[in-house]
């Protein structure tokens, strides 16, 4: 652990007069687990005694204390899911991986976790691996979602994957359609948004393909680069309150037809979105 | 000054005095297991419930935590709450049926059963030995952890810490951390025995040194005679 970073997300943070939590997401981001010395140190710089933040950190699902693995794969167990034989999946996964819910495998490749609800009841039974949404898992496919975790979904195969599947989004402002049907990425009308970046103010459109990572924009956006969105018609920033727990960057909603919401990473390069149908996280 | 009932008797107490402390101040006894003096009140065990309103609205409140209202109506052992009352004794037994405490006042409020499967859990989430350690000793060593199932007590990552002080206060308030008294079957171990007058420690010698805290304990007094 590098403490530098620590005292950056701790800077940060008390510049912007923010809680416990949001420094703890952070500091989760990006060492993909909490060590104990970036907590005593938060104990310390925030004059909070460690034991609260001990039972903070262990509260919280989201938190970890151990390191992760390289993938993370969180089967869901909330009611719905278990009614659908979540359970079932679960011990798939445990016995394929060889290891217990909420352990790592040696070789730090996968670590296997359970949730109690995504807000995707309906799809369920839902694997989320690496912020990819599995639906209707059945126990056969248990092994291809690791294989394809293993390979990267970057070269996962758009059309065999059933599990891609198309989205409509709308402004979370103004409800206005962002749909561009002239437009055609992956076989479907792609959604379009006004991006901006540095002195950069130009188009950008998205595959609507839930999972496919297909971007085109007016102007070349460098890596790394933060973009802001806005809508093409009532022209209102789409910026969440949320930030992205991969990268930290604010994270870019969108109203997804039938209800829900679909957040994706307002960071160029990084593949961070997420899908959810209950639609209460603006 | 706030006027209330409390078993239909008037009382008059200063605002911010909890049910708990006014019907004491009358005299009329609540069990409690979680309250402690000087302790800011928790209500987690419950085991104070009284119920306040009339007719089909009564509430039942844990008396430890709610202040009182001007004309509220409360009563501390209706029908209702002693019923209340054994099920939470019940249930703490089956948790921690070792623990001397719970066993006490399950002899005290007549709990002859267990229905439920006895775990042995060496705590009872009382929460009391946290505040202890936070108020009393200016610690905070130890803290809840996790949620839940997995709720529990103890220091940040199980290990030593630097900030306890060793005054052992948290085991000196603890219903939980103290010896008991078995009987010879621990699976069967409301320590009611006495209470039943069936009193087993005069049939069975071997347990006459037996360290006990009950009281009253009928056997053991007959014995010491
Ligand atoms: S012994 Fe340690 S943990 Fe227990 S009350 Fe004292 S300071 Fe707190
Ligand atoms: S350890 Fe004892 S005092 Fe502390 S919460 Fe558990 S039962 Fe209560
Ligand atoms: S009679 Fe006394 S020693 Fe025997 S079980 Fe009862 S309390 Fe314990
Ligand atoms: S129960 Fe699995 S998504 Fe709700
Ligand atoms: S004494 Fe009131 S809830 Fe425990």
């Amino acid at each position: 652990m590098n403490p530098d970073i620590v005292r950056d997300i701790l800077d940060k943070h008390s510049q912007e007069g923010n809680g416990l939590i949001s420094i703890l997401e952070d500091i989760q981001a990006r060492f993909s687990y909490l060590p104990e010395e970036a907590l005593k140190m938060v104990a310390e710089a925030k004059n909070i005694p460690l034991v609260d933040i001990y039972g903070v950190a262990t509260f919280y699902k989201a938190f970890s204390l151990v390191p992760r693995g390289k993938h993370l794969i969180c089967a869901c167990l909330g009611t719905a899911c278990h009614v659908r034989e979540g359970p079932i999946i679960v011990k798939e996964f445990e016995s394929q991986l060889g290891i217990k819910a909420g352990e790592t495998t040696p070789d730090k490749e996968f670590t296997l976790e359970t949730v109690a609800c995504l807000g995707a009841c309906a799809l369920g039974p839902i694997v989320v691996v690496d912020g990819h949404y599995f639906s209707n898992v059945g126990q056969t496919e248990v092994r291809g979602i690791i294989e394809k975790a293993a390979e990267g979904f970057e070269t996962a195969d758009l059309e065999q994957d059933y599990h891609i599947f198309p989205v409509e989004a709308s402004c979370p402002k103004c409800n206005h359609s962002l749909m561009d049907p002239s437009r055609i990425i992956d076989d479907y009308p792609s959604i379009r948004v006004t991006a901006s970046f540095g002195r950069n103010h130009g188009w950008l459109t998205i595959s609507s393909m839930y999972g496919s990572y297909k971007v085109f924009s007016e102007y070349e956006i460098p890596k790394e680069t933060v973009v802001h969105f806005f809508c093409p018609h009532c022209h209102a920033e789409l910026k969440g309150a949320t930030n992205c727990v991969l990268c930290g960057a604010p994270m870019i909603p969108m109203i997804v037809s039938g209800g829900g919401m679909i957040q994706i990473c307002s960071r160029k390069g990084c593949k961070n979105h997420m899908l959810d149908l209950s639609g209460v996280n603006l | 000054m706030i006027t209330l009932t409390i078993n239909g008797l008037d009382v008059q107490v200063e605002e911010g005095t909890t049910l708990l402390e006014a019907a004491r101040h009358l005299g009329f006894p609540i069990p409690t297991l979680c309250h402690m003096d000087g302790l800011t009140p928790y209500g987690a065990c419950r085991l104070c419930v009284v119920e306040i309103g009339e007719g089909p609205g009564a509430k039942m409140v844990s008396s430890c935590t709610f202040p009182v209202q001007e004309g509220l109506k409360v009563r501390t052992a209706s029908e209702r709450v002693l019923k209340a009352r054994r099920m939470i004794i019940e249930l703490m037994l089956s948790v921690c049926p070792q623990s001397k405490t719970i066993q006490d006042l399950a002899s005290k409020f007549g709990v002859r059963q267990q229905r439920f499967r006895q775990e042995f859990k060496d705590c009872i989430l009382c929460g009391l030995c946290v505040r202890m350690c936070e108020e009393q000793m200016m610690a905070k060593a130890i803290g809840f952890r996790g949620r839940g199932e997995s709720r529990s007590i103890g220091t940040p990552f199980d290990i030593e810490t630097d900030v306890c002080r060793r005054c052992g206060g948290c085991m000196f308030v603890c219903p939980v951390c103290e010896l008991r008294c078995t009987y010879n079957e621990p699976e069967k171990a409301i320590c009611g025995g006495c209470a039943n007058l069936v009193p087993p420690c005069v049939e069975k010698d071997q347990f006459d040194d037996m360290m006990c805290y009950m009281e009253p304990c009928v056997a053991c007094e007959i014995t010491k005679d």
